[in-house]
């Protein structure tokens, strides 16, 4: 990870695993679990990105959970200019918003299939994409 | 309850020359914005007792209305920066009201500018919006992809196609070709848009806005007070606010956006309809912005944007003439702050060039939208 001259990490592109309130998401992606926080309270999936205090309710007990891994498409867009160089070779290039069956939504890429196949309505399911530091949850088409 | 409804009027304007300005700096585009519009009013820096301005992209420009105002020779009895992106020139307005109604203050500059064509080497640091990290992992980087998502949902949904979107770059360059301070002024075939390369599918680059170093700033009074400025007062009739999302992760739909509720406020506020509208300075960041928002402002039923855009309704002789200055698509980028100028000149009724002078303009709207699709300002605009 590179560092600004404050010697602050700078994470253009990767996510902050450091994060307090994210840090059992990120950790339990690394054992190819997808989690949410469920609501002590009313039950309800807190929803991305994690917090303190329950977003319907502001209780602030809460366990967290594995999730199905299943989901369906909100919308997808492809990305045929690269913000970042490491998506140079990349183009063109899916993220779509996967609404989360039992709740909470991801901004993800759908794989396995190229950008303009992927629909609006398409159920998905999570696969894990490691990385040296990261695990990543991506979908792809539902079995 | 108050109705502040013509309670103030905006009785200055200023704008920068936009474009790319190589040599000017963040400060100095404001300070530039600041005395045109006060020159424009025919008043000093001394008369002037509130400032706001827009929080800058830079952490350098901390408490930047307080640091603005003594750069002007402005000794503000109110002052403060708003963070609501582009949603902010209009807010500012409105918390001037609001600050002119409640005794805090009786003349305020409303102050916005940016560099962003060229670089403008500073000490501090970018301030960023700050969610970023649970987006660019999966390489989503960009405002053209939010609103990518949008226009993907609204096509889905309601059938709407880049040929329809195109309408929109098409009728505000014809515009922007008619205005001596626009960016982009050839204009522009559905064929250009079409051929134009996709940014982030489904949006090409001809649905995306500019990148520009410009400003502006307009200033606010009370009516009574508006009498003993020189230029004709446009009276603030309308206003409103909704926010209702922060991110696309908690949007709960990206087809209707904040600008239902806020124009609905503005509406009640000023005892007018879409209906009464004679011009619209809606935010355009993208073609699929102004769309979603001339839905939510009622100008036709959710869904037939895409239909309501053709047949020259919002070019200027038609039913709503859509930023005729340009907007950000093909005027400059400065967060909507130059929709409200352009609103302020089209009702004072002999500042634009004759071409796109909306004929006896009496009453219009302007909108504001930032973040991720997720702020939304209003404003009814009034001849007096
Ligand atoms: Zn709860």
């Amino acid at each position: 990870m590179s560092k600004d001259e404050r010697g602050r990490a700078t994470r253009r592109g990767q996510p902050f695993l450091e994060e307090p309130e994210a840090k059992p998401f990120w950790a339990s992606l690394r054992e190819h679990k997808l989690t949410a926080q469920r609501c002590a309270s009313c039950q309800k999936i807190f929803g991305f990105p994690p917090q303190s205090h329950c977003p319907h309710c502001l209780s602030n007990e809460f366990k967290w959970v594995e999730l199905s891994g299943k989901g369906t498409i909100y919308s997808h867009i492809a990305y045929h200019r690269a913000w970042h160089p490491a998506y140079q070779d990349k183009v063109p290039y899916n993220v779509s918003l996967v609404d989360l069956d039992e709740g909470g939504r991801l901004v993800t890429n759908v794989v396995g299939l190229p950008p303009e196949q992927v629909k609006i309505g398409m159920k998905v399911e999570v696969i894990f994409e490691d990385t040296a530091d990261f695990t990543l949850p991506k979908f792809q088409p539902a079995k | 309850m108050t109705n502040l409804s013509g309670k103030c009027a905006i009785v200055g304007m200023g704008e920068t020359v936009v474009g790319k300005r190589p040599d000017a700096t963040t400060n100095s585009l404001h300070l530039e914005a600041i005395k045109a519009c006060l020159d424009d009013a025919g008043i000093k820096a001394s008369q002037v007792d509130g400032l706001l301005t827009n929080q800058p992209l830079n952490d350098s420009h901390r408490s930047y209305a307080t640091k603005l105002s003594h750069m002007a020779g402005i000794d503000p009895l109110f002052a403060t920066d708003l963070a609501l992106g582009g949603a902010t020139p209009i807010a500012m307005v409105q918390h001037a009201v609001m600050a002119i109604e409640a005794g805090m203050a009786t003349t305020v500059v409303c102050v916005h500018a940016r560099k962003r064509s060229t670089a403008d080497p500073s000490p501090g640091h970018p301030i960023r919006r700050g969610d970023e990290h649970w987006e660019e992992p999966w390489g989503h980087f960009a405002a053209a992809g939010g609103h990518a998502f949008a226009a993907a949902r609204h096509m889905y949904e309601f059938g709407t196609t880049s040929e329809d979107l195109a309408h929109v770059a098409i009728s505000t360059r014809y515009h922007a070709s008619l205005n001596k301070n626009a960016t982009l002024r050839k204009p522009m075939t559905m064929e250009d848009h079409q051929n134009s390369r996709m940014i982030v599918a489904p949006l090409r680059l001809l649905d995306c806005s500019l990148e520009s170093d410009g400003g502006g700033a307009v200033l606010v009074t009370s009516a009574e007070r508006a009498r003993d400025f020189p230029k004709k007062a446009v009276s603030i009739l309308g206003m409103g606010q909704h926010h209702p999302h922060w991110s696309l992760l908690d949007a709960p739909t990206l087809t209707t956006l904040g600008g239902k509720k806020s124009s609905e406020t503005a509406y009640r506020m000023a005892g007018l309809k879409p209906k009464d509208m004679q011009f619209a300075q809606i935010y355009d960041c993208f073609t699929i912005t102004a769309l979603i928002t001339l839905e939510d402002y009622g100008f036709c039923k959710k869904g037939e944007g895409k239909d309501f855009v053709k047949n020259g309704r919002i070019t200027i002789g038609g039913q709503i003439p859509l930023n005729t200055h340009g907007g950000l698509l093909s005027q400059a980028h400065l967060e909507g702050q130059l929709h409200i100028t352009e609103a302020v000149k089209q009702l004072r009724g002999n500042e634009v060039e004759p071409e796109r002078q909306v004929k006896n303009a009496k009453v219009g709207i302007v909108s504001g939208h930032g973040g991720s699709l997720a702020m939304h300002a209003t404003m009814i605009l009034g001849a007096l």
